[in-house]
C-alpha cells in the first residue's frame, strides 16, 4: 500500500520509513516545517532546519519521495498561541496533544488522504491493535518510551488510518540497531524533546512575550484571598507545586502547595497540602475510543505525563465526563486525564478548573 | 516531435517534465557549445594564445546575445544568472532613484532593492497586469526620478505586462525602466530597443541553456557605465568582476539562437490542457490577459497546492506551485494574492511546457489531473 510517513528527521520515524519500505510498501515521506528554520531553533528539538535536511537525506538514501509541508501558520495558531492562552487562563497545557491532534493527525493525515495514501505512519511509541470493535490504542512494549498519554485525543477515524510500527520495539537500542542496519545517518542522533518550539529551554519567556500582562511579580494568597507572600511571576507556578513559595511554604504549621493560579490578577493561590486533594474532577473535550456505557466504567486514570495510573470511575456527561477517584489526587487544570484499561486507552479529556482553584 | 515513434510517452515509469519555468531541458545545441567551450583551457582575460582563444568564444557569445536581444555588444554584461542580472541593474543603475516595483515580480527583484532605498509597490489588476493609472500616479509623484522594475512575462502565470505603454510612461517621466525578461527571453520576441527598456535581465537555463550564466543588457551607447556589485579583476568592462564561466555563457548563446531560430508555438497544447482542466472544475489564472504560450496557472478550488503537487509528482508529473522555496516547502503565491485570488492563491499549481514537450506528455497530465480532481480529499484545515 501507499503509506505516508510523518518524518521528523529523527531516528524513530526514519526507521519507520525504512521498515515499511523493506516490507514492500510504497513509502512517501513528509516533514512538517513548524517554524521558520532560519530562526533560533532549540538543539535536539524536532523539525528545525537540520531535521528537514536529515529527513530528506534518509529519503534520498533509501530512494523514496519526500516532501516538506509548510505548517508554520497552523502551528503558530493551533499550538503555540493556544499554549500561551491556556497559561493565561490559569491552566497548565499539553501542547504536544494539541499538535498531534491538529497539525499531525488532522492536517497531515488529510494530506495523506488527498494524495491517495492508504495509511499514515509515525514514529510514536504506542501500539495500534486490531480489536473486535476496530482499531485500539495501547501502550507500547517499551514502557520507558510510552507516548500513549500524549495521543489520547486521536479519534477512532484517525486511528483507523494510522500505523505505529515502533510500538512493538523492545527498547530504543533496538531502534538504533535497526537504523544502523539500514545505514541511516541519523542512527546516533539524540532524542528530540517535548516543547520543540521553545528555544532556550524555558517556556516562561515565550508566554510572557505573548501575554505581557502576565509578566512581573505578584501576590501569593491563601484561599480566602489573604496575602501571605510574593512571587516573581505566575508563569513559574503550576497546581500541585510546593517549590518557590518562600516563607509561605508552611503556614500555621501546615505544608502548603499551589492550588490555583489567577494570571489576570497575577495571583498564586495556595492551600494546605493536606486539604488540597480532590476525589472528583470534571474533564472537557473528551475523546472516547469505545462507546462508553451511560453508567460509566471503572478504569485507571493518568493525569500527568509521568505518573502511576490510579483507579477511578469515569461517568460520561453532556459536556465531557466526571472522574471519581478512589483515592484523592491533585489534578492540574489543562492537563490531560487519560482513561486506561490495562495497556489500552479507552479515552481521555482535559482537566477543568475546580472551584477551590480560584479565590472566593 | 513524433509521438508514434517515441515510447517515452507510454512508459509510465518515466517522469513527464512540465516545469519549464523552473528550468528548461538542455537544448542539444547548447550542450554541444558547452562541451566545446569546456575544453578551452584559457582565461578570457589572459593575453596569451590560450586566453585569446577563450576570449574569442566569449566575445562571439556576447555579439550573438547582444545582437539577438537588440543592444550593442559591449552593453551585454554576463552574470551568473537572472537573479544577479536583476540585482546588478538595481544596484548599479538605481542610485539616487526611487524604486517602483511590480507586486508580482520574482523574489530576485522584490528582494533585490538596495537597502535603504525608497521603494513602493506597483499594484496589478485581477488579470495580473500592472495598473497603468497607478503607475502614472507613482511616476508623477514628487521626488527623485523613478527606477521601475516590471517583468516582461510572469513566472507563475505567464501574464505579460502592457510593456509598450509602460515604456512610454517611463520615458515621459524620465524614469529608468528595468525589465526582468528571464521567462520571456527565448520564448517570445525580445528586443531591448523596441521594448523601450533601459535595462533587461535574462537567464541561460530558462532558454534551454545551462544553469550558471545570465546577462544584463543595457540600452544606449556602449559601453554604458554601470557600478559593479563586485569589482574583482575588472571583467565585463569593469562592470562585473570574476572570471567568466565560458561553457555556461557559450551554452546560453547557443540556446538563445536555437530558441529564436526554431520557435514553437506551445499555446495550442497549453490551451488544450487548460480546457481539459477547466472541465474538471479548475480555474485558469490570468486567462484574461496576453500570456506566454507555455504557461498555465490552474486553481483547483478547495485543494491545497501542496497536496496537488505531491499527488501529481507521485503520478510521475513534474509541475510546481509558484516559485519554489529553497527548503522545498510550498509557499503561498504572492503573485496570485496580488491578483486578488485570496485563499485560492494557495490552491494553484503551475504547468509550464518545455520546448521539447510532446502531445502525449500533455495527455498524461490531463488524465492524472482529472483523476486528482475527481479523487478524495478536500481535507482543508479549519
Amino acid at each position: 500500500m501507499r503509506i505516508l510517513v510523518a518524518m521528523s528527521g529523527g531516528v524513530d520515524s526514519s526507521v519507520v520509513a525504512a521498515r515499511l519500505l523493506e516490507e514492500g510498501h510504497e513509502v512517501v515521506g513528509a516533514t512538517l516545517q513548524l517554524y521558520d528554520s532560519r530562526g533560533a531553533a532549540k538543539k535536539g528539538a524536532c523539525c528545525a532546519g537540520q531535521d528537514i535536511r536529515d529527513a530528506r537525506a534518509v529519503a534520498d538514501r533509501l530512494g523514496f519521495p519526500h516532501y516538506v509541508i509548510d505548517a508554520e501558520r497552523r502551528f503558530q495558531d493551533s499550538v503555540i498561541e493556544r499554549f500561551a492562552d491556556a497559561y493565561a487562563a490559569g491552566e497548565t497545557p499539553v501542547p504536544c496533544v494539541a499538535c498531534n491532534q491538529g497539525v499531525k493527525f488532522t492536517d497531515l493525515l488529510g494530506l495523506a488522504k488527498e494524495i491517495g495514501a492508504d495509511a499514515m505512519a509515525t514514529g510514536h511509541y504506542v501500539r495500534r491493535v486490531e480489536g473486535p470493535q476496530g482499531a485500539e490504542l495501547h501502550r507500547p512494549v517499551d514502557e520507558t518510551r510510552d507516548q500513549s498519554w500524549f495521543l489520547f485525543a486521536t479519534t477512532r477515524d484517525q486511528l483507523d488510518f494510522l500505523r505505529f510500527p515502533l510500538g512493538d520495539m523492545p527498547d530504543k537500542a533496538a531502534v538504533r540497531r535497526e537504523a544502523e542496519r539500514y545505514g541511516l545517518v541519523v542512527a546516533g542522533k539524540p532524542d528530540s524533546q517535548d516543547l520543540c518550539f521553545v528555544s532556550d529551554g524555558s517556556y516562561v519567556d515565550l508566554v510572557e512575550r505573548m501575554h505581557p500582562e502576565m509578566a512581573g511579580p505578584g501576590e501569593i494568597v491563601d484561599q480566602s484571598g489573604h496575602v501571605v507572600g510574593a512571587h516573581e511571576g505566575v508563569m513559574r507556578f503550576t497546581v500541585g507545586q510546593s517549590k518557590r513559595l518562600g516563607n509561605a511554604a508552611r503556614l500555621h504549621g501546615e505544608r502548603q502547595m499551589v492550588v490555583g493560579v489567577e494570571p489576570g490578577r497575577k495571583r498564586v493561590i495556595i492551600g494546605p497540602r493536606a486539604h488540597a486533594f480532590v476525589s472528583s474532577l470534571s474533564v472537557r473535550d473528551v475523546n472516547w475510543l469505545l462507546d462508553p456505557p451511560a453508567e460509566g466504567l471503572v478504569c485507571k486514570v493518568q493525569m500527568r505525563a509521568r505518573e502511576e495510573p490510579r483507579t477511578a470511575r469515569v461517568v460520561p456527561t453532556h459536556d465531557g465526563a466526571t472522574v471519581l477517584l478512589d483515592e484523592p489526587a491533585m489534578p492540574a487544570p489543562g492537563q490531560a486525564c487519560v482513561f486506561y484499561q490495562g495497556s489500552r486507552i479507552l479515552g481521555g479529556g482535559f482537566i477543568r478548573r475546580t472551584d477551590q482553584q480560584a479565590t472566593a | 516531435m513524433n509521438d508514434k515513434t517515441d515510447d517515452r510517452a507510454k512508459d509510465f515509469s518515466q517522469p513527464v517534465y512540465l516545469d519549464a519555468n523552473a528550468t528548461e531541458p538542455l537544448r542539444p545545441q547548447a550542450r554541444a557549445a558547452m562541451l566545446e567551450a569546456a575544453d578551452l583551457t584559457g582565461n578570457p582575460s589572459s593575453v596569451h594564445h590560450a586566453g585569446r582563444r577563450a576570449r574569442a568564444v566569449l566575445e562571439e557569445a556576447r555579439n550573438t546575445v547582444a545582437h539577438r536581444l537588440g543592444v550593442a555588444p559591449l552593453n551585454c554584461v554576463f552574470t551568473s544568472g537572472g537573479t544577479e542580472a536583476n540585482v546588478l541593474a538595481m544596484h548599479g543603475l538605481g542610485q539616487g532613484r526611487r524604486f517602483l516595483v511590480g507586486r508580482t515580480e520574482h523574489d530576485a527583484v522584490r528582494k533585490g532593492v538596495p537597502d535603504g532605498a525608497d521603494r513602493a509597490w506597483l499594484e496589478v489588476d485581477s488579470h495580473g497586469q500592472v495598473r497603468l493609472d497607478l503607475l502614472e500616479a507613482a511616476l508623477s509623484a514628487p521626488g527623485a526620478p523613478a527606477f521601475v522594475c516590471l517583468m516582461l512575462a510572469n513566472n507563475e502565470t505567464g501574464v505579460l505586462h502592457p510593456m509598450a505603454e509602460v515604456a512610454r510612461l517611463c520615458r515621459q517621466y524620465g524614469a529608468h525602466l528595468h525589465v526582468d525578461a528571464v521567462q520571456a527571453a527565448g520564448r517570445m520576441a525580445v528586443n531591448v530597443e523596441e521594448l523601450g527598456a533601459d535595462s533587461l535581465a535574462c537567464s541561460g537555463h530558462k532558454m534551454g541553456g545551462p544553469k550558471g550564466a545570465g546577462a544584463l543588457l543595457l540600452r544606449g551607447p556602449a559601453p554604458r557605465p554601470l557600478a559593479p556589485v563586485f569589482e574583482g579583476g575588472g571583467q565585463e568592462q569593469g562592470r562585473r568582476g570574476g572570471t567568466q564561466p565560458l561553457p555556461a555563457i557559450a551554452g546560453l548563446a547557443a540556446a538563445l539562437c536555437d530558441a529564436l531560430d526554431n520557435p514553437r508555438d506551445l499555446a495550442p497544447l497549453r490551451n488544450r490542457l487548460e480546457q481539459a482542466a477547466q472541465a474538471t472544475g479548475a480555474l485558469v489564472c490570468g486567462a484574461g490577459a496576453p500570456r506566454l504560450g507555455n504557461t498555465a496557472s490552474l486553481v483547483l478550488p478547495g485543494r491545497r497546492a501542496q497536496g496537488q503537487l505531491m499527488r501529481l509528482d507521485l503520478d510521475g508529473l513534474c509541475v510546481s506551485a509558484g516559485s519554489a522555496c529553497s527548503s522545498g516547502k510550498v509557499a503561498f503565491s504572492h503573485v496570485l494574492e496580488a491578483m486578488g485570488l485570496g485563499e485560492q492563491a494557495g490552491q494553484a499549481i503551475r504547468v509550464s511546457l518545455p520546448w521539447n514537450v510532446r502531445e502525449a506528455d500533455v495527455e498524461r497530465f490531463v488524465q492524472s489531473y482529472a483523476r486528482m480532481a475527481a479523487g478524495a480529499g478536500l481535507a482543508l484545515a479549519q
